[in-house]
């Protein structure tokens, strides 16, 4: 009984049953705003259907304007003083809806939250920089927008300023700052302040890969030193491993797991869906990726056959069709494109299957990911991350612990020669 | 299955204060909130300041011609072409400069108030504070507007050898009743405007005509007795009349019936703008 106590004593954030609904207005599907002339001609609409559904006989069609969406539902879990917890899931899982309500940005439409402490979240980087102000001036701008005061910006300027190293050019309107000097900036500033309680939304997704090892460095530090609560998100699992000893799985808005980040990891990729229609509704006023499918059974005799449909409202001249497999970590094994190899792709196609085969590749066996891209000549119109998810079973298994976590995804056939010195 | 909570847990979690987030729980920490967020306030309206400033010449240079000019145009066309006479001995283009004064400010924070939920997006899909800070934060900039504009005005009396008594002391109250008359309707537009994006055309077309409407180009006292009272329904006249009676020397009369009327429908304004701008509130970010 008495640990019970000493455990929720320490309880920070506890969420029970938490869901978030959204209606999704068909009239609008792109746009969550109306417009008043709109609302108008809808009342009107309205009034005057069962009228006519009268006149025809017909049974009056009701609800079929608008569609409930659950982007959450039910979820509960407790975080203590001082976890440091990614939450992970695929788009649309309600990761990013989790993290707002924390924040207080949205309200939820059912169940309950409680918040021990400061919270300061950072959903995106530079939240409310203004191009026409200078660096200087940004700083103190966005340290106040994530929740720092006059006073604290000050102590921290000068960490600040040498942390995103751009001390010439602090008197310089950030417009003029180079896309890397901006976010280096925002992230600097981000990366200091210091609540109780950190919400970090994918932010680690921007800037070169140096500096992102640094700000992971701080969080990392701010993490264990300080005894501060992190709630992390990122489609970076290799930054989730490293930074997060826990990990909340979310599915469909569910939670679908909660417990120690590999296994977190495991199950995250466990939900692969062979199979990836998308989420949402395809707009078809651009170039779009309609259906992706990796072939199981390829897969499973060391072969990888991915077959793409993708349309177009106009044809495209000429096709570009792009594959990147992933590891489990989220790294990049390795990828291919429709003008790689040799490829005679047709001209001027609409809508198509594209299907690429691979014989005998040469990684180890385990779980991976590919993204799909499609695109007309060097631009690109439609992204498809995480497209699917696959088992891979190489004819060379390694040997007993061994895994491609410590030896990477590739097989390399290689041989060791001896010499006996002594 | 809820973890039922003890009354130990209560008591260990009302040891720090907890904040607990619910379906439709109207925050009970509001206006806390609202004082606790002082500095993000004055670091939006010193950003507003700041970007309008920027560029100091024009800046400031806008500020003194946008009033200059209706002031020459109204007295050209009211007291010269209309024959329209000013409150007593007062120069007429002082008369009009005096009621212009109350106007812009009132014109500019309504339609700064009004556009701004909408032109901070960014923000509030992002990060939380009481909203309300926003919309209120548009008003340090007209008061600075106001305050180039107010030098103005005196450089003007003076020149005219007409300069203010002791009646310039209610001034501040004057200032505090054109904010409040037009922050109510700028609450609830811009609310409204959140939801329906077209609302902003409404806007411009309001000032247009309440420019005409509102006795800023003439003196009140042209519009007959009879009508004073319906007259008065508009909060602006209220605001313009206490400002021409307390800049020009008690020259203009302060209709006190129709005064109480404003000051009421300016008070009744922001009670609904407050109302309708906190209870929609918590969807802005859902919506923007």
């Amino acid at each position: 009984m008495r640990t019970y106590y000493e455990m929720t004593d320490n309880v920070v954030i506890r969420v029970q049953g938490l869901s978030k609904k959204y209606v999704i207005g068909h009239q609008a599907e792109r746009e969550r705003y109306t417009t008043l002339r709109d609302v108008i001609a809808h009342k009107m609409k309205s009034l005057a259907r069962p009228a006519a559904d009268f006149v025809r006989k017909g049974a009056t069609v009701a609800g079929g304007e608008s569609e409930e969406f659950w982007a959450l539902k039910n979820v509960m879990f407790e975080v203590k003083r001082g976890e440091v917890v990614g939450i992970i899931g695929r788009n649309g899982a309600g990761k990013s809806t989790l993290l707002k309500i924390l924040s207080r940005i949205t309200e939820p439409s059912g169940g309950r939250v409680e918040i021990k402490g400061r919270v300061a979240s950072l959903l995106e980087v530079g939240t409310g920089f203004h191009p026409e102000l200078t660096g200087r001036e940004n700083i103190y701008l966005n340290g106040a927008i994530l929740g720092m005061t006059r006073a604290e910006i000050r102590r921290k300027f000068d960490e600040i300023v040498e942390f995103a190293e751009v001390e010439r050019f602090l008197d310089t309107p950030v417009k003029r700052y180079s896309s890397g000097m901006y976010v280096r900036l925002a992230f600097a500033v981000a990366a200091h302040v210091d609540p109780e309680i950190l919400i970090v939304d994918e932010v680690l997704a921007v800037g070169d890969a140096e500096f992102q090892k640094k700000c992971l460095g701080k969080m990392k530090e701010a993490a264990a030193g300080q005894g501060r609560t992190v709630l992390f998100v990122s489609h970076n699992m290799s930054a989730v491993s490293t930074l997060c000893h826990r990990g909340i799985v979310l599915h469909r808005g569910r939670l679908h797991f909660d417990g120690l980040v590999e296994d977190a990891l495991a199950r995250y990729l466990g939900l692969r869906e062979r199979c990836s229609a998308r989420a949402s509704a395809v707009d078809l006023t651009k170039p779009s990726i309609l259906h992706v499918e990796v072939d199981e059974g390829e897969a499973c005799n060391g072969n990888l056959k991915i077959e793409v449909e993708f349309a177009s409202p106009w044809p495209l001249e000429p096709l570009l069709i792009g594959a990147v497999v992933y590891n489990r970590l989220g790294a990049p094994v390795f990828g291919l494109n429709t003008w790689q190899n040799g490829c005679e792709v047709p001209p001027r196609v609409r809508h198509g299957k594209a299907t690429l085969h691979l014989r005998d590749i040469s990684i180890h066996s385990g779980v991976y990911s590919v993204s799909v891209f499609l695109g007309e000549k060097d631009t690109n119109h439609d992204i498809l991350e995480n497209a699917a998810f696959f088992d891979f079973v190489s004819p060379e298994p390694l040997p007993l612990g061994l895994n491609p976590d410590t030896v990477g995804a590739m097989r390399a056939d290689g041989r060791w020669q001896f010499e006996i010195i002594g | 299955m809820t973890i039922p909570m003890t009354l130990q847990d209560k008591a260990n979690l009302t040891q720090e204060r907890v904040l607990v987030l619910e379906a439709g729980r109207a925050e009970r920490h509001y206006w806390r909130d609202l004082w606790t967020y002082r500095e993000l306030f004055a670091i939006l309206a010193w950003r507003d300041l700041a970007v309008r400033y920027k560029q100091t010449v024009i800046g400031v240079a806008w500020a003194v011609i946008r009033p200059t000019l209706t002031m020459l145009i109204f007295t050209v066309l009211f007291s010269r072409l209309a024959k329209l006479p000013s409150d007593g001995h007062a120069p007429y283009p002082v008369m009009v400069f005096a009621g212009m004064l109350p106007w812009f400010l009132f014109s500019t924070i309504l339609s700064e108030a009004s556009d701004s939920l909408v032109s901070n997006s960014n923000l509030i899909g992002k990060v939380y504070f009481p909203r309300l800070i926003v919309p209120s934060a548009t008003i340090v900039v007209a008061l600075v507007d106001f305050a180039i504009t107010f030098v103005l005005l005196l450089v003007m009396m003076a020149w005219y050898g007409f300069l203010p008594d002791w009646r310039i002391a209610f001034l501040p109250f004057f200032v505090l009743l054109a904010i409040l008359a037009s922050l109510g309707p700028a609450l609830y537009i811009t609310a409204l405007n959140v939801k329906y994006r077209d609302f902003r055309y409404v806007i411009p077309f309001i000032l247009q005509f309440g420019l005409y409407v509102s006795p800023v180009g003439f003196s009140s006292a042209v519009v007959p007795q009879k009508w004073q009272m319906l007259y008065s329904l508009n909060p602006a006249v209220g605001v313009i009349e206490g400002f021409r009676w307390c800049l020009l020397r008690g020259q203009s009369q302060l209709y006190l019936p129709g005064f109480c009327l404003s000051l009421g429908v300016a008070g009744a304004f922001m009670g609904l703008g407050i109302w309708y701008f906190r209870k929609t509130e918590r969807t802005f970010a859902d919506l923007l």
